[in-house]
Parts: structure tokens; sequence; C-alpha cells
């Protein structure tokens, strides 16, 4: 399993991929919406995490090439908070999961659990 | 009951006829004076209504009196045909007897009347052609009485120093006072003196029965409020009067010296009631022909058609007066609150656009935080996870410690962000389905604290049973916060608050919040839903209620307020399930 991780914070997200790689799980990151088609470009991914509110090219966009160019991949969406309206408005986007952040990281791995059964 | 009392009795039936408005005086809220604009409706509908009636009132009043003094003058100048024909027949019935009297002077020479034989004859010849004679006497130029024909014998009476004989001499005619004479019937004298030259003068005396008299005056009818006879100088009757009594009696209203007018006068009687009378003298003797008239039994219909217009314009001024003060009361009521109901949606916009500010800046701000948050949530559980796998080191498990609070406390400022963000969203109507139990516990969240330090109990009672409802969140948020919050406030340190969500008719559902607090007076009961209507004093902007009020009308539901001082007062808020209008666009998120 390969995971890319997508968010503009940098500490974020490259402080979840050690976690990811202490857990054993292949992943890159990314602080960039184009940083990140960059690198699905390069490899295949089975899980994209995305955040949804980032500079430059944004968390829907991202969602939308992504699923263009690895319809393979699923996509988990990072928003601020919760709110029905915004997970259906992911998924209608793409995405596969969402997540609230802060991220709590059993949380994902359970959803990627899921996703793999 | 005293002055004061009174006043205080009067002060209660105006505070209960008063309108609501009436205290109400140019507020802040820069609304209408409402006194005076009832002030104004009320006069001018007042002026309006009556000022026609008053017109055409007195205008009929004008011609009542107009007709009554017609009638009165009728009546007047009847009276004075009365007294005319009247004495004009009683001077011809004593005009006829003195000129029978004058006659047999003519006729017959002293020494015929005195022999008795002969004044007997005549005397009979007159009681045939005339009637009424009772006697008949001759007197000579000494006074001495030389015949006499009649009931009494008067032969040689010596009349010479009497009266009635020096006026007969000074005048020629005598007509008496009336008297009781023979048989006690009414009569009067009278006496005619004959003056010839070359002969001795001598009077003829007749005494008359009245009967005659009494019958002529009779024949006028004046029934019934009326009458005709004669009086002498003294007032005193001569002829009987069906009001005054009989003959000689006094007549009261000409007792004392003898009037110096004649013709149609109005008198009160001794009862003050109104007379018409009238007085003609009758020449040459001491009699005045008296009639009298009570005018008011004739004019009596017209005081009664008087009365009925008075009364039927007291009765439609009360009545016009009634239904204008309660039109005008009305009129000015529905102004007042329909000001009332403007101004609190002016008010509940402003707040709403004030609500949506801080929302949107606190939602700037919790999101802005999340984010450090979620780094510091990543780096801790990075710590952890390094912790997890690396050797027993010193202070590792004070270590494992400070990680496990430093996460509690991320998850705490999660959540107050993610409350933040929750509550401040949903600003716009919109509808959404809701799960009432987990509103409920949202809006408890942002109050919990507050109700533990003050040791207040929180008790739920939601059947799981109940469905969701679709509502706004944000705006149903905001009324179970307001009306909890206004609960707290009413409660004492220890207190209880039991909220209750049950199914209603007509898919609707009811939310109770109870509360055992000092509860609301029955006067503020009526007022608690009005804009800046406050009984927490500067604490308080009276808007909490009203705006709760504005929004669950304007999500097609309603309120309740049951409340008893010292016992606790309960808010209910009836749902529909589904809205009224739910075709809002959906909000951007924020």
């Amino acid at each position: 399993m390969r995971v890319l991780l997508i968010d503009d914070e940098k500490e974020l997200v490259s402080t979840l991929s050690e976690r990811l790689d202490l857990r054993g799980i292949a992943n890159d990151w990314a602080t960039s919406g184009e940083q990140g088609l960059e690198l699905i470009a390069a490899k295949n991914f089975d899980w994209v995490v995305v955040d949804l509110k980032m500079p430059g090219l944004g968390g829907v966009e991202t969602i939308r090439a992504i699923k263009q160019r690895q319809p393979q991949a699923r996509v988990i969406l990072l928003t601020g908070h919760s709110a029905a309206e915004d997970l259906k408005q992911a998924l209608e986007m793409g995405a596969d999961r969402y997540l609230v952040k802060p991220v709590d990281i059993d949380d994902l791995l359970a959803l990627m659990q899921q996703g793999r059964d | 009951m005293t002055r004061f009392g009174r006043g205080r009795g009067r002060l209660k039936i105006w505070a209960k006829i008063k309108p609501a408005f009436w205290d109400r005086r140019d507020s802040d809220l820069e609304l209408l004076n409402y006194r005076r604009l009832w002030r104004t409706t009320f006069w001018l509908a007042v002026v309006v209504t009556l000022a026609p009636l008053m017109f055409l009132a007195l205008i009929n009043l004008y011609q009542f009196q107009q007709q009554y003094q017609m009638q009165r003058g009728e009546i007047t100048s009847h009276l004075q045909r009365l007294l005319a024909t009247n004495r004009v027949q009683i001077s011809y019935f004593l005009d006829e007897r003195r000129a029978a009297l004058a006659y047999v002077s003519l006729a017959n020479t002293f020494q015929e009347l005195a022999e008795h034989r002969h004044l007997n004859r005549v005397f009979s010849r007159l009681r045939q052609a005339f009637g009424g004679f009772v006697d008949l006497g001759l007197i000579d130029a000494k006074g001495i009485q030389r015949t006499y024909v009649g009931p009494y014998n008067l032969e040689g009476r010596d009349y010479k120093d009497q009266d009635w004989y020096k006026e007969v001499q000074i005048r020629g005619i005598y007509v008496s006072d009336v008297f009781l004479g023979h048989r006690n019937f009414p009569h009067f004298v009278i006496a005619v003196r004959h003056e010839r030259a070359g002969e001795e003068s001598y009077v003829i005396r007749a005494t008359i029965d009245t009967g005659r008299l009494n019958d002529l005056l009779r024949a006028t009818d004046l029934q019934p409020s009326g009458d005709i006879f004669l009086v002498n100088q003294q007032g005193v009757l001569q002829t009987p009067s069906r009001l005054y009594g009989g003959v000689l009696t006094g007549f009261p209203l000409l007792s004392g010296p003898p009037a110096e007018w004649q013709g149609i006068r109005e008198v009160a009687d001794n009862q003050k009631r109104g007379l018409l009378l009238g007085l003609a003298r009758i020449q040459g003797t001491p009699l005045t022909l008296v009639v009298v008239k009570q005018p008011q039994a004739l004019l009596h219909k017209w005081d009664l058609l008087r009365i009925n217009v008075i009364v039927m314009v007291g009765l439609s001024v009360v009545a016009i007066l009634v239904v204008i003060w309660w039109v005008s009361s009305t009129l000015v009521t529905r102004i007042y609150e329909a000001d009332l109901r403007r101004a609190a949606m002016l008010h509940e916009a402003e707040y709403t656009n004030k609500l949506a500010s801080i929302g949107r800046l606190a939602a700037g701000v919790a999101h802005e935080i999340n984010n450090p948050v979620a780094i510091i949530n990543e780096k801790v559980g990075l710590m952890r996870d390094l912790l997890g796998v690396s050797q027993d080191f010193a202070h590792k498990q004070k270590f494992l410690q400070q990680v496990t609070v430093i996460q509690d406390s991320v998850r705490r400022v999660s959540e107050i962000t993610h409350r933040l963000l929750g509550f401040a969203r949903h600003l716009p109507l919109k509808n959404e389905e809701i799960y009432l139990e987990a509103l409920i516990r949202e809006v408890l969240g942002f109050l919990g604290k507050e109700a533990e330090y003050r040791n207040i109990d929180i008790n739920l009672a939601i059947p799981k049973e109940i469905g969701p409802v679709q509502a706004d969140k944000g705006q149903l948020q905001q009324v179970l916060l307001n009306i909890i919050n206004n609960a707290l406030a009413a409660l004492e340190n220890g207190g209880e608050i039991n909220i209750s969500v049950a199914e209603q008719p007509n898919d609707a559902v009811a939310i109770s919040i109870a509360d055992n607090g000092v509860g609301i007076p029955k006067e503020h009961l009526q007022r608690i839903f009005e804009p800046f209507f406050s009984t927490k004093g500067e604490k308080g902007t009276g808007l909490g209620l009203s705006i709760t009020y504005g929004i669950i009308r304007k999500m097609g539901g309603r309120i309740e307020v049951e409340s008893q001082p010292g016992e606790g007062t309960t808010f209910t808020v009836i749902l529909p399930r589904r809205q009224p209008t739910s075709n809002q666009p959906a909000p951007t998120v924020i």
C-alpha cells in the first residue's frame, strides 16, 4: 500500500509521513496540489490524503485531477470542521472518505483498512 | 368611602380599560406618540359624529320651542276671547236688570210705587219678564224704605247712613257684592236712583238671585284644567268655582288688594304650577271676571316629545362615545403592535447581522487556530510513536504522561474550535435535518460549565424514537441557548432544569424547558416577548426572547410560557417537523 499526503502545512504533512513510516506504510508527501500531481504522474498510489483548503491548486481541483490520472486511487479529504454538507460536497468531488483536522492517526489507518476490505 | 378611596377606585377602572399603548410615549424606537394619535382619532371622530347630531337635536328642540310658544299663544288668545265674550254677557245681564228697574221708575210715579199693591204688581211682572228677582223696594229721598215686596218685612227701615245708599245717591246706580240672603241662596242687590225735574228723587232697590249669572258662566266649558267665575274686589268668589270652591270662598290668587291689571297673565299657584290667569273688570260693579287655565295639561305632549328627543340624543351620544372609544383604541393598538413587530424585526435583523459578523470572525479565528493545533497533534502523535518504539530511558513514563496531557488538551482545543465553527456557520436561515438530542447536548456544551459551577442539575428526557426535524440548526441553537440561558438566570444555585421533547399532533414536536426558579410575575408574562422588555436591568438587552419569538415564528412554530412566581417557569417550543420555506439556497461554507 502506498499513500500520498498533500497539505500546505509542511510540518503537519511531514510529521504525519514520519508516523506512517513508523507504522511501515510507504508514503510520499507534498506541500501543494501542484507538487502532489507531479508525484501522481511518477508513481501509483492506493490512497491520497488531500487538504481541502490550500493556496494555489485547491483541494477540490487536486482531487479532480488525481481522479483523472489515477482513477483507482482512493481519496481522503481533510477539512477544518465536520458538517453533513461538507461530506456530501467532498463525495461529489470524488473523495471517498472524509476526516476532520486534527487527524487521529488511528482513525486514518482505520479508514484505509476499511477501504481495503 | 373617603375621597382618596374613590380616587383609587377610579384609577383601578382606568387601569383596566386603558389601552396597552397608553404609557408608551415617544420611545427610543422613534415610534409614534400613540396617546396623541389616539386623542386625535378619538376627538376627530367625536366631533364629526356628534356635531351633526347635536345640530339636529338643537334644531329639533328649537322647533319644539316654537310649537310650544305657538300652542301657548293659541291658548292665551282663546282665553282672551272667552274673557271678552263673558264680560259682555255679564255686563249685558246686569244692564238688562238695571234698565228694567230704570223702566219701572219711568213708567210709574212715586205715588204709584208707594202703593203696596201696585209695587207688588210691578214685582210680579218683573219676575215674569226677567226672572231672578227676589224682592223689590222703594226708598224715598230721606232714605226710608216706603214700600217693600219680598220675603222680609223691611218697610220703614232707614238706609240714609248706609254706604250703598250714599253710593247710589252719587253714582245713580249701585251693584252689591254677593251675599247669602233669603233661604241661604246667594244674591246681590241692584239699586237705581230716579231723578226727574220737579220731582223728589227716590231709589228702587231689587235683590236678584245669582242663579242666572251662574248659568251664564257655566255655559262656558273650560274643562278639564280651566275655570271661569266672578270675584269681588276683596278676591272673594261671587259665583261658584269648580277649582276653588263655592260662593264667598276666598280666591287664593287674588287675595289682598284688588289687582291693578286686566288681561291674561302667567302666575304660579301655591304648588308652583304655571297658570294662565285672565282678569276683566265689570264696569260699574265691584265684580271682576276671572278665567284660570293650566296650560301645562295641553302642552304636556310637547314636553313628552322634548324629553323623548333628549333621551334619544343622550343614549345615542353614549353609544357613539363607546363605539368611538373602542374603534380608536383598537385602531391605535393595532398600529402600536405593528410598530412593535416592525421594530422587533429591525432589531432582529440587526442582531442577526451582528451575530453573522461575530460568527465569521469566530470561524476565521477557529480555522486559523485549527491548523497549528493539527500540527501540534501530529507532533505529539509522533512523540508518542517514538516513545513507543524507543528503549526505556530515564523519565520515559513521565514523558508519556506529558504527551497524553498534551493530546487531551489538543482534543479540547479542537472541540472548541469545531463548536465555534459549527455554531457560527449556520447563521443564514436554511433547512437541515436535526436530531434534537444532539442539538440540545451541543447547546448544553456551551452552558454546561456554568451549570456545573452553580451546581444546577440539567435533566434530559428525550425519547429515542423522536425523529429528526427539518430546521435551521444555528437558529434553533440560538433559540435553545436563549431559553436555557434565561432558565439559568432564573435559578438559584442548586436548582434544576428539565428539558424534554415530545411528539405533537400535526407532525410537530414540542421542546419543553422547565426550571424551578423565581418564576415570572403575571403582569410581565404578556410582555416578555416584547423587544426591550427586560427584568435583568442593565444586564439584559431585552432582545433575547423577542428574537427567540421571531425565529420560532419564522420557522412556522410557536412558543408558549407558563409560570408561577416562586415555583418556576416552563417554556415550550412547538416546531413543525418540516419548515414552511424549504427552498432556501444552500449557504456558502465559511
